[in-house]
């Protein structure tokens, strides 16, 4: 936490990082495409999630055991392609497990390629650091991109359908509000949180500001 | 194939399941390159040209893998050919228009990691469009790609000059409009089938 700290922070905090502090989804704003497009049932969401974290999981690891190797002039493309290798199994693999599910996700399993999630991991951590690191780089960070898809799709699908994993939560009491499923929701759902994230850390800096200057006089 | 089926596939990509509002594809320079209208035509631009020619070797590669029986290396494919026309369209860029080069900044180079060219490839394949189907839809999936950055610069140009709250400025406020924008496209629904 503080700057006097070792240049290297113990493993666990790679980890812990992508869950809060750099959370891909409200902090970076990382691969919002699928985050918006898939979030619409907690369901999906969370498949997507897994999805993701799979792909990032073994690409962190190939990409780290093989930082050595790879030319600096053609690592994206090199990036790139492994990283497709890696969605093209998962792709298999979910349609393999559930026909549904891979009807539900469609075309944005193959998109996982595309999100700039993974390749930014790739590119700023594991082409730098060891595997072990990488893993626990790639562990936090789809931990964290997973709970915040998930964050979505709970509340569209609480406010769209009224229900939460397909249960039905309020029998006839609640009149679902369509708009959340619909795409517009989607933008809705992310901007209510963003204010929530933002508003949490106005008020973490004020109490800061608050308790040093208490501390000063 | 009749010229009205072509017609609802352009109106269709463009407008009723616009790419960006409604399918959520090229979301980051939708929100990263709409701060100004001049800068979101030309990479509207752009993008639609990546598409056109990703979407015309995207059919032939479909067709030739299918062919060799080995369709699991589609999606490799594909990606090594949207990468090699992007790297194309930057150095064009860079010889024309060194100014635009510049605006457009990193954001060029990650029209590869662009979802939206990739989602026009996948989807003509997972729909079965012929040739000339395929290229329509490509062509309107940059228009309609091209229209939300657009409407989405001339609203944010408009919003540097009012006051909004300091809670939702950034990404949140940006957000918000384009769910409004997306509401307002879900108007089109029912202009074709």
């Amino acid at each position: 936490m503080s700057a006097w700290e070792e240049p290297t922070p113990p493993p666990a905090d790679e980890m812990i990082k992508g869950l809060w502090r750099e959370n891909p989804v409200f902090v970076q704003l990382l691969g919002m495409c699928p985050v918006l497009a898939v979030s619409n049932s907690a369901v999906n969401a969370l498949a997507m999630g897994l999805a993701t974290t799979f792909v990032l999981l073994l690409s962190n690891l190939l990409v780290s055991s093989l930082r050595h190797f790879i030319p600096r002039q053609v690592r994206i493309a090199t990036y790139i392609l492994i990283i497709a290798t890696f969605v093209t199994v998962v792709d298999y693999l979910i349609q393999a497990i559930s026909l549904d599910l891979h009807k539900a996700l469609g075309a944005f399993i193959s998109l996982i390629v595309v999100n700039c999630l993974i390749l930014g991991r790739a590119e700023a951590f594991a082409s730098k650091n060891g595997v072990f690191r990488s893993l626990l780089d790639a562990m936090g960070m789809g931990m964290g991109f997973t709970l915040g898809l998930f964050a979505l799709g709970a509340v569209r699908e609480i406010l769209g359908a009224g229900s939460l994993f397909g249960v039905d939560l309020f029998h006839d009491a609640f009149e679902p509000w369509v708009v959340m499923i619909l795409p517009s929701g989607g933008f809705f759902t992310l901007a209510a949180w963003l204010l929530v994230f933002n508003a949490i850390r106005q008020r973490r800096e004020r109490l800061d500001r608050a308790v040093a200057g208490g501390a000063a006089s | 194939m009749n010229e009205s089926s072509l017609f609802s596939i352009f109106l269709g990509a463009c407008l009723i399941n616009n790419f960006v509002l409604a399918y959520f594809l090229g979301i980051c320079p939708f929100l990263g390159v709409s701060a100004k209208v001049e800068t979101a035509s030309r990479m509207g631009a752009a993008v639609t040209f990546v598409m056109l020619v990703a979407s015309a070797c995207g059919y032939a590669i479909n067709s030739l893998l299918t062919a060799l029986g080995v369709p699991f290396l589609r999606l490799i494919a594909f990606i090594v050919v949207i990468a090699s026309t992007v790297q194309l369209v930057e150095m064009f860029v860079r010889k024309t228009s060194p100014a635009l080069f510049q605006a457009l900044g990193i954001f060029l180079p990650l029209i590869t990691t662009n979802c939206a060219i990739l989602g026009v490839v996948l989807f003509q394949t997972n729909r079965g469009y012929g040739f000339v189907e395929a290229l329509v839809f490509a062509v309107g999936a940059g228009v309609g790609f091209t229209l939300a950055l657009v409407l989405m610069a001339g609203i944010r140009e408009k919003l540097e000059l009012a006051q909004a709250p300091d809670l939702v400025q950034g990404a949140a406020v940006t957000l918000i409009i384009a769910g409004i924008l997306s509401l307002t496209f879900m108007g089109f629904a029912g202009l074709a089938s």
